[in-house]
């Protein structure tokens, strides 16, 4: 399988010096991953007991109201439940019961933190157990924090992955869980690679529903989808189970380390992985070049948003021909970000966390071509004449494997391209 | 505790930063975690800005709460006034920050910025967005704004506009040349486009042009008490209130300018024979309570429409909109839960709906019309191009908005006569829509109806009900109550064709 791999670089930056300041942090909170989580699970409901601003953040982050009924709501706190922990427990009672009989269809629901509800000390832990005794066994209650105080962004869903785990059913089996949401018909295609490599039995975590079989224990691998899932990873640990570190699924090259993890584990051999892989690896090189002739040669700054920063930096460097300037995250975790940070050719400015006012003065100085960042920098810096890429469509749009390589690919070089196309006239009226 | 899925009015603090994103030379250091951040995209986003909110946020950490928040938001405090160097800063408290009681207004004050700084107190479980916009405003009037002279020409200010407004950019100019040709110059546009510099004269203008008052009365009344400034009342939304606003004006200023109205095209438009049909068609208006009141007088008097129902999510305004909805003969709704507005709607099957963003969802679901008159705002509410809701042009813009997303006059007619045309029927919509608009929108009054006839013990005989699929989609709803109505009213428990044409007949106008 190496006869097409480009080598590893001389030095990648898994040892270099890290930038981390303390300031404004420019980013959702971990309330944000319900928007997809709720898409996934299709017969949860996410519960954020929190304020008018949580309400008001799910609404915006959606971006367009989703009209179908969504499977999640806000109980907002209100003046009467801060006066008294015990009234505010009723209280949830009181609207968990509504709710439930309002939507027969539920099956599982989250209790979801928030820096009210955290900073008030309403023990949703608590909530959950009794409201499990009461609903058990039709309706399974978790709780987990979304909260901004505890979590960023993508934060969300480790943490509700993560509250899943303890409560999955034991297991002697030699099985392997793929962990991180991902959207159906990439699941789909991720599955049916491991199935023609004969790697078996699979199972995903988080399930479409609470009937799916995933179970864990001392015999069990896993294999994470997503760089965000760190406590999700550290539960699983606990529970016995044993991860497989690879680079991330995103690109040609990503998605066949990822693979090729996998298959060593399961004694896989190269003839079969060959076999299985060519096909798809040749359609995602080919559709990487095309969209990637916008992308090479030019630069990229990335502000930290969803921890897919590390991983996408090394698609773009080595499969895009891009040169890396900055490459922010909000948190990094060796053990889950190492392998793309060794991928990852040294030269770029490694920062964790954030202080959004001198970051921007960096990014102002170093004019990058492309700046992926979050919705609220995006327009400001374009008025300023540099091209950016929103960061959240990224979680929103499937990204991950073979066949979507090149839509990645793509979503990069939109901006620039567009960019091209509208100065196009301009440029040959000045010549 | 509430559930809630989708509000029309953000927390109050959005409602503070709709005030310092609108004004120049002002920054608002705001003690919140970092997940509030995401207001930001609603200015840049939303209402495509090209610069980001001038806020600050302390974004605060589980870890940072038993050490220092107080010490984090001084060090933020400090920052933003040494990075941007604003003119006056505001400071305040998101919903997580009022419960850890750092006051940050009273740590602002120990530190001896050389500008003014206007603390806020915005309690944030029990208020909402427009009151934060409106309490906002006043306390920087009220910390900013000196005792003046007044201009030698008569002058006024424009009060209320915001940054994230419903239409406020274009209302601003459209109202700003009426008061132009009154003769009558504007000292100070506020908040919008007004530096604490500019608050501070507000003092010199003769009166206040209030535009609007969810966001601006507070500010209107404190001025008229401290500076001795009318502040008018009509809000020139329509072609009567703008009428009645050019009164006002002459009223206050004692201008007898004439006022050249060839532009208002809403009155002859809306009596021309085309808009015939438009008489009668029941409507229902949901929205900000101002907003609300000048859509039912335009509905009524302006359009020619039935006013089947009102209400208004702010409920600082349900006292007004009750009165005003007695008067039309209505019951008044007064929620902030969508559910019980899209209840409401499927109740009362309106031809047409009046309303916010939320309602033209609902209005998309159960197939009927929708135009937006109020916020709350999405980016379809900043078109690119000049678009009033106030003012003669105003009234312009709203008879075409209004219009639009119902079948025309003729079309409605021939709509009529063929019925059972596969092409030219009622599914096919509106046809300046193209031609995928009805599919949806169909079959929901379908399903709306096919249950209510258990409700009222009423049972259509299946020739009845088809005879009624007959019935164009955006009548059909009426049809249907009107029939039943007149089916329970006379004891019948069965509907036959001759029910329908009977009902038709007795309800025929
Ligand atoms: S940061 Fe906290 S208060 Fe703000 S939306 Fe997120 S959970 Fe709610």
């Amino acid at each position: 399988m190496n006869d097409q791999m480009t080598p590893p670089p001389a030095l990648g930056c898994r040892s270099a010096p890290v930038l981390k300041q303390r300031g404004q942090r420019e980013v959702f909170c971990g309330l944000t991953g319900i928007i997809w989580l709720h898409r996934k699970m299709q017969d949860a409901f996410f519960l954020v007991v929190g304020s008018r601003t949580c309400a008001h953040l799910l609404q915006s982050a959606a971006g367009v109201m989703i009209f179908a009924e969504p499977r999640f709501g806000t109980a907002i706190l209100e003046e009467s439940d801060l006066a008294g922990l015990n009234d505010a427990h009723a209280e949830l009672d009181r609207e968990v019961e509504t709710l439930l009989a309002r939507r027969p269809d539920i099956r599982q629901l989250f209790l979801v933190g928030s820096c009210p509800s955290e900073v008030i000390k309403l023990d949703l832990s608590r909530a959950a157990e009794r409201l499990t005794q009461l609903y058990a066994p039709k309706v399974r209650v978790l709780e987990y924090s979304g909260s901004g105080i505890e979590t960023t962004f993508t934060q969300g869903e480790d943490a509700c992955l993560a509250s899943m785990v303890p409560v999955l059913p034991d297991t002697q089996e030699r099985n392997l869980v793929v962990v991180g949401a991902l959207p159906d018909v990439v699941e789909d295609q991720m599955l049916s690679l491991l199935a023609d490599m004969g790697v078996g039995p699979v199972q995903v975590l988080p399930a479409r529903t609470i009937d799916a079989d995933v179970a864990v224990g001392p015999n069990t691998v896993f294999a994470l989808t997503q760089p965000f899932l760190s406590d999700t990873h550290a539960a699983l640990v606990r529970r016995g189970a044993r991860h497989l570190a690879a680079p991330f699924p995103l690109g040609e090259e990503g998605t066949t380390a990822w693979l090729a993890a996998i298959a060593a584990e399961f004694g896989v051999t190269q003839d079969t992985f060959d076999a299985v892989t060519e096909a798809p690896r040749r359609r995602a090189r080919q559709a990487v070049a095309q969209a990637a002739e916008a992308l090479d040669g030019k630069s990229v700054f990335f502000f930290p948003d969803s921890q897919l920063e590390i991983p996408l930096a090394r698609f773009l460097t080595r499969e895009c021909g891009m040169t890396a300037i900055e490459v922010g995250s909000p948190y990094i975790h060796d053990e889950i970000h190492g392998p793309d940070l060794d991928l990852l050719p040294a030269g770029p400015q490694i920062s964790e966390g954030q202080d959004v006012d001198l970051q921007l003065d960096r990014c102002r100085a170093a004019r990058p071509d492309l700046t992926v960042c979050g919705l609220g920098l995006a327009n400001p810096l374009e008025a300023e004449g540099l091209s950016t890429k929103w960061a959240i469509e990224l979680v929103f749009t499937p990204v991950h494997f073979y066949e979507q390589a090149g839509d990645l690919a793509s979503l990069f070089a939109r901006p620039l391209r567009r960019k091209r196309i509208l100065n196009g006239p301009a440029l040959e009226a000045a010549q | 505790m509430k559930l809630t899925v989708w509000t029309y009015e953000g927390p109050p603090h959005v409602g503070a930063m709709r005030v310092a994103t609108g004004m120049k030379g002002l920054h608002y250091v705001l003690h919140a975690p970092q997940g509030d951040t995401y207001a930001d995209l609603l200015f840049t986003m939303i209402e495509r800005r090209d610069h980001r909110p001038p806020v600050t946020y302390t974004t605060f950490q589980a870890r940072d709460l038993g050490s220092d928040t107080a010490g984090l938001f001084k060090r933020a405090c400090q920052d933003a006034y040494d990075r941007f160097k604003p003119e006056a800063i505001i400071v305040g408290a998101s919903c997580t920050a009022e419960l850890i009681q750092d006051d940050p207004g009273g740590l602002a004050e120990t530190m001896g910025l050389p500008i003014p700084v206007i603390p806020l107190e915005l309690p944030s479980y029990q208020r909402k967005e427009n009151f934060g916009a409106d309490e906002t405003f006043f306390q920087i009037v009220r910390h900013l704004a000196k005792p003046a002279e007044k201009t030698a020409r008569v002058s006024c200010n424009i009060i209320g506009p915001t940054a994230l407004g419903f239409r406020h950019r274009d209302d601003v100019q459209e109202i700003t040349n009426l008061l132009y040709e009154l003769g009558i110059e504007v000292n100070v546009t506020a908040p919008m486009g007004a530096t604490p510099g500019d608050i501070a004269r507000m003092g010199q203008a003769h009166f206040n042009v209030l535009l609007y008052p969810e966001t601006g009365e507070q500010a209107a009344r404190h001025c008229e008490k401290t500076f001795g400034q009318p502040y008018t009342k009509v809000v020139p939304i329509g072609a009567g209130a703008t009428w009645d606003f050019i009164e006002e004006i002459r009223m206050l200023s004692g201008s007898t300018a004439q006022i050249d109205s060839d532009r208002l095209r809403q009155s002859w438009w809306s009596r021309s024979v085309d808009s015939t049909y438009l008489t009668g068609k029941r409507v229902f208006i949901f929205g900000d309570g101002t907003h609300v009141k000048t859509a039912a007088r335009i509905a009524r008097d302006e359009m020619g429409f039935e006013v089947a129902g009102m209400g208004c999510y702010n409920r600082e305004y349900a006292r007004d909109v009750r009165t005003l909805a007695k008067e039309y003969g209505v019951e008044a709704l007064i929620t902030d839960d969508y559910l019980a507005v899209e209840r409401a709607i499927e109740t009362l099957q309106p031809e047409m709906i009046l309303g916010t963003q939320m309602e033209r969802h609902i209005g998309k679901r159960l197939g009927i019309p929708c135009a937006v008159i109020s916020a709350p705002v999405h980016v379809q509410d900043f078109p690119a191009r000049y678009s009033p809701q106030m003012g003669f042009e105003g009234a312009n813009v709203i008879f075409d908005t209004w219009i639009h997303p119902l079948v025309m006059g003729l079309e409605e007619h021939l709509l009529h006569m063929f019925r059972e045309d596969f092409e030219f029927n009622d599914a096919a919509g509106p046809s300046h829509h193209g031609g995928h608009a009805a599919p949806q929108a169909a079959p929901a009054p379908d399903a709306a109806a096919a249950a209510a006839p258990q409700d009222d013990n009423v049972i259509w005989l299946s020739e009845a009900e088809k005879e009624l699929k007959k019935i164009p989609f955006f009548v059909r709803g009426k049809a249907r109550r009107n029939t039943e109505f007149y089916a329970t009213e006379r004891g019948l428990h069965e509907i036959s064709l001759d029910t329908l044409y009977e009902a038709k007949a007795h309800f025929a106008r």
